[in-house]
């Protein structure tokens, strides 16, 4: 090997290499992991955190509960299901079991993604923040609505269990309704208006309590 | 700690050398993401007491070779490469832009091999465990990925570095 006769340069250079390459990959360490990537299959979580889990849902679905009954009750499932809960239910079915794409800017770019649906909708959207009751941010897209662009933020569990949320601007402004609830074949909804914003939550597998405290916690999230 | 957690605490790792190995972001997250669901599949082959993280890289250069088995390349930029630099470029970013360029254009096993030593930091030995090759392979792949960066970069002499490195 040639490499013998002009070691100590070789080791200069590859030192050199090695620091340029630290410079050019080394933010891919500081990037937050992207939700699709945390999933871990549910025999390898631990028994005590995946307890602690179910402990605090079921508290934060008491207390939902609770708290619903004292302020927002949820009323039950009216004849006219607005075409918009439609709409958010199928887009959920369209992209909830998407693998490889299932959102357009993913939740490592939260702020970027933020301030596009933002300016699309002409409102401002939040992405509620979710960890606490054991879902993270996916990310989100544009979705043509009814009324103008849609924001859709998509959620998961650790096990990869996905929730949707079907953000629009509403025509008639400064309307509050309490949660009302709808099932657009195996889709579950829960959906209100908040002012300038008509919102859809949905789920093909939550139940339709614990859907309810996903709701809830939305609702206090963007109303805090 | 567990395995699954050492699993979920090397994801940084994988993803940075996914990143440098596919190119871009979303690739290299496919990457990732087909790794990581194999090793979950195959922990319990994962032998107790080796490293982990070596164990990883070959789960992820096993994907990564079916991944360009399946689709076979466009064209191999193998031989005949045009420099990339105009002389006479000093910016620092150019500099790693193009070392980045120069990167993606190396024949996928010598970047392989190049990336576990010169960024991962493992040693020979350690290379070729991770991709199942002769201890002489790794160091000749090295030797000619390295020549091949060489010619790529603005006509650098051989042997001679004039990477900049920004500090």
């Amino acid at each position: 090997m040639s490499d013998m006769d002009n070691a100590p340069q070789e080791d200069l250079e590859l030192k050199a290499l090695s620091q340029a390459l630290h410079q050019l990959y080394d933010p891919v360490l500081a990037e937050p992991v992207p939700g699709r990537l945390r999933a871990r299959p549910q025999r390898w979580r631990a028994p005590a955190i995946a307890a602690g889990w179910v402990i605090l849902g079921l508290c934060a679905g008491t207390i939902a509960g609770w708290q619903l009954h004292a302020s927002r009750p949820a009323v039950p499932p009216q004849a006219e299901v607005p075409g918009f809960v439609k709409r958010a239910a199928v887009a959920h079915a369209t992209y909830s079991p998407e693998v490889r794409h299932p959102v357009e800017v993913g939740a490592d770019q939260e702020q970027h993604l933020v301030a596009w649906l933002s300016k699309r909708l002409g409102a401002t959207v939040r992405a509620p923040k979710l960890e606490t009751i054991g879902y993270s941010l996916v990310g989100g897209r544009l979705l043509p609505g009814d009324n103008g662009p849609v924001a859709h933020f998509m959620y998961q569990t650790a096990q990869g269990r996905r929730i949707t949320l079907y953000v629009r601007t509403e025509a008639a402004e400064n309307r509050e309704t309490a949660f009302r609830f709808a099932a657009e074949g195996n889709v579950k909804v829960f959906y209100w208006i908040d002012r300038k914003l008509g919102y859809a939550l949905s789920s093909a597998d939550l139940r339709r309590e614990d859907l309810l405290a996903v709701a809830d916690a939305v609702y206090r999230q963007l109303n805090p | 700690m567990n395995d699954a957690d050492s699993i979920v605490e090397l994801i940084p790792r994988l993803r940075r050398y996914a990143r440098a190995l596919a190119g871009d972001r979303a690739a290299a997250d496919d990457l990732v993401q087909d790794t990581l669901e194999r090793a979950w599949a195959k922990l319990h082959l994962y032998r107790r007491g080796t490293d982990l993280r070596a164990w990883l890289f070959t789960v992820m250069h096993n994907v990564y070779v079916n991944q360009l088995r399946a689709a076979r390349p466009v064209a191999q930029l193998d031989e005949d490469m045009p420099e990339l630099s105009q002389p006479g470029r000093e910016a620092d970013g150019l500099e790693l832009r193009d070392l980045d360029l120069a990167i993606r254009r190396l024949p996928p096993d010598q970047r392989e091999v190049l990336l576990l030593v010169v960024l991962e930091d493992m040693s020979y030995d350690e290379a070729a465990g991770a991709l199942g090759i002769p201890i002489g392979t790794v160091m000749s792949r090295l030797s000619r990925a390295r020549e091949k960066l060489r010619a790529m970069l603005s006509g650098l002499p051989p042997g001679g570095s004039q990477l900049k490195v920004v500090k």
